[in-house]
């Protein structure tokens, strides 16, 4: 197949890609790393008049520190950050998601804030930003505005996005100290999209039990869920492994997916509650080494 | 045309040869090396990112050429498994037996040649983990890994 015909345009600046998606708007989409729009354009699930060709747009390709923490513009490829010493060093949540991504080729040149626009509820990096409790960094020719992670993403492909903004970066901030992260999916096939995914970031008290802690499963909603009844068992107690299956009990609980060609539901909740001890075994292990 | 339009004519240097051409937008990478400029070597496999035949190499690194617009490569260099005539790895993958229809082989030798220069190619479970992107129907893996891991360690020569 091919793409339906489309008016290709290749801002330079973020203002000229913003002037163009206020005029096409609905009509327009962005095309950053294309990998996951150029299948839809193929096979013409997605029939835009306008593709706003966003990778010639300078000053959106390299990731930078800000204050408090890391900025990663819209333009980084998933490989970058994946590779990135300094990411790795402060987010080691980031490439043991990505490493799950798809496949290096993909990986290459899908971007980080592609795959957060785009939103698949499948997906690696809703669920880890959702965790890091990142934030969308939203412009439009009316203005910038920030949005928390768990605001922007909103159901199945769909984000708080408004048909004439583009997703300009993705901050987030620094782990404060103490804090162990961890992440488990379970995907039929290597590189395939997860059936269930769990990421996991605690950070623990002077005497080792859980300060604060974020557990977020994809695969079983239309966007990222936070496990919030898991959290609540974890919270102020040590991760022994009697915590750990309490929550595992309860995050297999709290979440309601539903059955398709792919696996069943129930399978789906037994995965959620088993990759969420896993997760929960790495962090605890590690904290208690810490 | 308005502000941000760009003029269609795309320029790209493809196995050293500079190619100019004036192509629809919606034209992939793909189908104009293989329908414009008659590199079929490059193959189409499933034209959704998921098999890995048509991997080629732009400015070095492997891209999946069915998912990238022709138009995003002005000023690029596309190499391709003609570009790779006389990579060691095409020795090798015959000697291996690496392949049995060999439609995917293409692809697998740009992806490899590329793991290899990354320096990813070190340790059998690397050269499985970052060749996972191509696929071969045949399941020829541990000959395409025999054939990797010879040229990787320099043992073709």
């Amino acid at each position: 197949m091919k793409p339906r015909p489309f008016t290709y345009l290749a801002p330079t600046s973020v203002d000229e890609a913003l002037a163009a998606l206020a005029e096409h708007s609905f009509d327009a989409k962005v095309l950053a790393g294309g990998q996951s729009l150029a299948p839809l354009l193929n096979f013409r699930m997605a029939s835009p008049e306008y593709l706003i060709d966003i990778n010639d747009v300078a000053g959106l390709d390299r990731v930078r520190r800000v204050d408090g923490g890391w900025h990663i513009p819209a333009l980084v490829r998933q490989r970058t950050v994946e590779r990135s010493p300094e990411l790795r060093a402060a987010f080691p949540l980031l490439p043991a998601a990505l490493e799950q991504v798809a496949h290096p080729q993909i990986r290459n040149r899908g971007t980080v804030c592609g795959s957060l626009a785009h939103a698949d509820p499948a997906a690696e990096l809703p669920t880890v930003m959702t965790a890091l409790d990142a934030t969308m960094r939203v412009a439009s020719v009316r203005g910038e505005r920030e949005v928390p992670a768990e605001e922007f993403f909103q159901f199945h492909f769909t984000t708080s996005l408004e048909d004439d903004e583009l997703l300009v970066g993705v901050t987030v901030d620094d782990l404060p100290p103490a804090t162990s992260t961890g992440f488990a999916e379970f995907a039929p096939r290597h590189g395939d999209f997860a059936l269930a995914a769990v990421a996991g970031v605690v950070t623990r008290a002077s005497d080792g039990a859980v300060g604060a802690v974020r557990l977020v499963a994809s695969g079983v909603a239309a966007r990222p869920q936070r496990l919030t009844a898991a959290e609540k068992v974890l919270l102020g107690q040590r991760p022994t492994p009697d915590v750990v299956g309490a929550a595992e009990r309860a995050a297999r609980g709290e979440v309601d997916p539903t059955g398709d060609i792919h696996a069943s539901a129930d399978y789906r909740r037994h995965l959620v509650g088993v990759l969420a001890r896993r997760v929960l075994t790495t962090i605890a292990e590690e904290g208690d080494h810490a | 045309m308005g502000p941000g339009v760009r003029e269609p004519t795309t320029t790209v240097t493809v196995n050293g040869a500079r190619l100019v051409a004036n192509l629809d937008a919606r034209v992939t990478l793909l189908d104009a090396l293989r329908d414009r400029f008659g590199l079929t070597g490059t193959k189409k496999g499933c034209d959704q990112g998921t098999c890995g035949s048509c991997t080629v190499l732009v400015d070095g690194r492997r891209v999946l050429s069915c998912l990238t617009l022709f138009a995003q490569c002005d000023g690029r260099q596309v190499t391709t498994i003609e570009g790779l005539a006389d990579h060691p790895l095409r020795a090798a993958f015959i000697k291996h037996d690496a392949f049995q229809c060999g439609y995917c082989t293409p692809g697998q030798i740009v992806s490899a040649a590329a793991l290899i220069r990354e320096g990813r190619a070190g340790r059998d479970e690397d050269i499985r983990e970052y060749m996972s992107g191509n696929l071969c129907r045949c399941g020829a893996y541990p000959r395409i890994l025999a054939a990797i891991r010879e040229v990787a360690s320099g043992a073709h020569a």
